[in-house]
């Protein structure tokens, strides 16, 4: 990765992609695939839990964008490193390792929930495993992952801080402002942008006058690479460039995914915006099966286990709703709890 | 660490002086000197020294590091000081005129105040802001504000206006260990005043109103500059017979409201004065809450607030002078309360 701003959409050669299955391994490779599932299954479950009217509020679905979700956590150290991402953000928790039961208890608004039911399904934080929460407000996580990233250059240590955003995002004065600071203390930041086309209704293409967003990168002088979103190993090929870069101390990178969300914005969206057919375009690159047939092709599994895999995620995330449905709500007389550190 | 509030009882001349920015240096100074955590950032605090210097010489002791010069990004160093204070720091950021403080609002009241809540009580956000806050140098609308009643109104934030040399030290060194994200609102025209300030590194606790001037007549609430412009009236209205018990709350919010109500209940009267705009002012909170207590069976004249006039800060020097509460004007509505006018 280098600082020449390409504009063509990376994606690796077949021997780089062979070259790197290699390196991940069977059995990562194959976690990969079954918390990929986990992600669908939960978002599934999530909407229809919405549906039969189980719980209340909103979400931002991201089916359509796991192997982005996946491709970005697996190639840095969850747990370790840091994460901050925005509302779109159930996968990226579950691809950090966040538990499935903490995330249904908070969706549907238990104590025993990630944030004991506080934050719900746009804020969910995972803060003993340094996944410092989903953001509400578009951009609202970029000045702070720049922060995070300030913190590690001034403890001298190897983490980086993994920033997650829209599209929507890079049209914000706080991304300029972050990118810019990140740049020139050249922080440990890897800002990755999951261009999914759509700002609520803005389409990218009305929103922006150039072809990727990682030509922003030009004007911070950091690295600025765009790669297909759908691809789990174009993710994880260049965020891990990036996560290197970082560790290295050489600063910050600007990673734009190219995906889609299958899904309105949130529950409301009529998606007048929009054609079927151009969803539907979008779903012939499911994430998911494209990652299954390179590892059927490296001979990693079968369908018949892909299958099993799938089974398994899915009947995960029926665990998790047993686990949320038993839990008890916060109990009232805490409601002032946790606005004041004492 | 640090010490508790101490109160020495050598003669007031013996006592070692300082200006109320030299004051606020030393805490920066003392607290850089003890933990390696504690950093400043913000615009021209290098080797400029900041704009009304208070960082000066700090970053020949301190170096480029921890003495961090920002580009004129007043979002990202907001949101850049939760990110850091969430990580692990405990940066203390410079914001150059409060004025400039509407920049960073999304950060500090979308962001570092809401996240400790929004995550159940899990993470927390132990970063300072400071900045200089009021009118009386000529620099008219944008660079004269008082805007702390904004962050009054929000749970999670907390507001400190120390009005004295002690105060701004000890108050300093409170916030700095604190916790939680503190609004530290400082005065420019105190900067250059001087008192008493103890080299032990001390700390005046937050949420603890002070009784500036003990009084039969009349409770006077007031913050900031305000509290050294009513100590001067309360001398000469003394010549007339007329006492004024003076509290400094110090920290707005969360405010210890005991000392108020009971100084009310003693006295029977209350006037509230502060620069800033009148109208949802602090002074509407502080009569409020007197009006809510047992303090109101006491009263014998309605309470009142003195504040600035419901107008941006006028260039025109008499103008200026005339916008806000002056000595003259507390001592005519001081004597207005207590002889009945009202």
């Amino acid at each position: 990765m280098d600082n020449v701003h390409d504009v063509s959409v990376y994606t690796p050669s077949p021997q780089r992609a062979e070259e790197l299955l290699s390196s991940i391994g069977q059995s990562k490779a194959l976690s990969v695939l079954e918390t990929m599932y986990t992600i669908r299954a939960f978002e599934e479950k999530a909407e229809e839990l919405y549906s039969l009217g189980k719980t209340h509020g909103t979400m931002h679905l991201s089916i359509g964008q796991e192997a982005s979700a996946l491709g970005a956590s697996t190639a840095v150290r969850s747990g370790y490193d840091y994460l901050l991402n925005h509302h779109r953000g159930h996968g990226h928790c579950i691809a950090w390792g966040g538990d499935p039961n903490l995330m249904m208890a908070e969706f549907m608004g238990k104590e025993t929930g990630y944030c004991r039911g506080r934050g719900g399904s746009m804020h969910i934080a995972d803060v003993r495993r340094n996944n410092l929460g989903a953001n509400g407000i578009v951009a609202g996580g970029i000045p702070m992952a720049v922060g995070v990233g300030l913190s590690i250059k001034m403890r001298g240590t190897d983490q980086v801080c993994l920033g997650i955003f829209g599209d929507g995002a890079a049209n914000t004065g706080p991304f300029h402002e972050s990118l810019n600071m990140a740049s020139i203390w050249d922080l440990p930041v890897i800002f990755l942008c999951e261009n999914n086309q759509y700002a609520m209704s803005m389409a990218m293409t009305r929103a922006f006058n150039i072809e990727h967003i990682s030509q922003r990168a030009c004007a911070y002088n950091i690295p600025g690479v765009t790669v297909d979103g759908n691809d789990y190993l174009s993710v994880y090929d260049v965020i891990s460039q990036a996560a290197q870069r970082a560790r290295e101390g050489q600063g910050p990178s600007l990673v734009e995914s190219v995906t889609y969300r299958w899904r309105g914005h949130s529950r409301s969206d009529r998606q007048l915006y929009r054609t079927r057919d151009e969803v539907k375009e979008w779903q012939a690159q499911d994430p998911i099966p494209r990652f299954a047939a390179r590892l059927i092709q490296a001979a990693f599994i079968d369908q018949a286990g892909v299958d099993t895999i799938k089974t398994r995620a899915y009947q995960r995330i029926e665990e998790a709703l047993a686990f949320a449905e038993a839990s008890p709500e916060p109990d009232v007389a805490t409601i002032m709890e946790g606005v004041y550190a004492d | 660490m640090l010490t508790e509030t101490i109160k020495e009882t050598k003669p007031a001349a013996e006592l070692r002086q300082l200006t109320y920015a030299e004051a606020l240096r030393e805490a920066l100074r003392q607290a850089m000197q003890t933990d390696p955590t504690v950093f400043l950032l913000g615009e021209d605090i290098g080797v400029y020294g900041g704009a009304f210097g208070v960082t000066a010489g700090l970053i020949d002791e301190f170096g480029l590091e921890r003495v961090r010069d920002t580009p004129i990004s007043e979002a990202t160093i907001a949101g850049a000081s939760a990110g850091a204070a969430l990580a692990g720091m405990h940066p203390v950021g410079e914001i150059q005129f409060m004025d400039f403080v509407t920049l960073s609002m999304e950060q500090l009241v979308l962001q570092a105040a809401k996240v400790r809540f929004m995550f159940g009580g899990k993470a927390s956000i132990p970063m300072v802001l400071r900045m200089p806050a009021g009118s009386g140098t000529g620099a008219a609308a944008q660079h004269s504000e008082s805007l702390e009643n904004l962050f009054v109104h929000i749970p999670g934030l907390k507001v400190v206006m120390p009005s004295n040399p002690y105060d701004a030290k000890g108050l300093l060194l409170s916030a700095i260990y604190d916790g939680n994200p503190v609004i530290f609102v400082e005065h420019k025209l105190l900067y250059k005043t001087t008192g008493h300030v103890p080299e032990e590194m001390y700390q005046v606790p937050l949420s603890q109103s002070n009784v500036a001037r003990q009084g039969r007549d009349l409770t006077v609430v007031a913050t900031s500059i305000m509290v050294p412009r009513t100590l001067e009236a309360a001398a000469k209205l003394s010549e007339e017979g007329i006492e004024l018990e003076v509290i400094d709350p110090r920290t707005l919010n969360p405010l210890d409201d005991a000392p108020i109500i009971e100084s009310v209940v003693k006295t029977g009267r209350a006037l509230v004065v502060h620069e800033a705009t009148t109208t949802g002012g602090y002074g509407g909170e502080v009569i409020a809450r007197i009006v809510a207590s047992q303090a109101f069976d006491y009263l014998e004249a309605p309470p009142r607030r003195l504040a600035g006039l419901d107008i941006p800060i006028p260039y025109n020097r008499n103008l200026e002078y005339h916008t806000v509460p002056q000595v003259e004007n507390i001592v005519e509505e001081a004597r207005k309360l207590v002889r009945g006018a009202y």
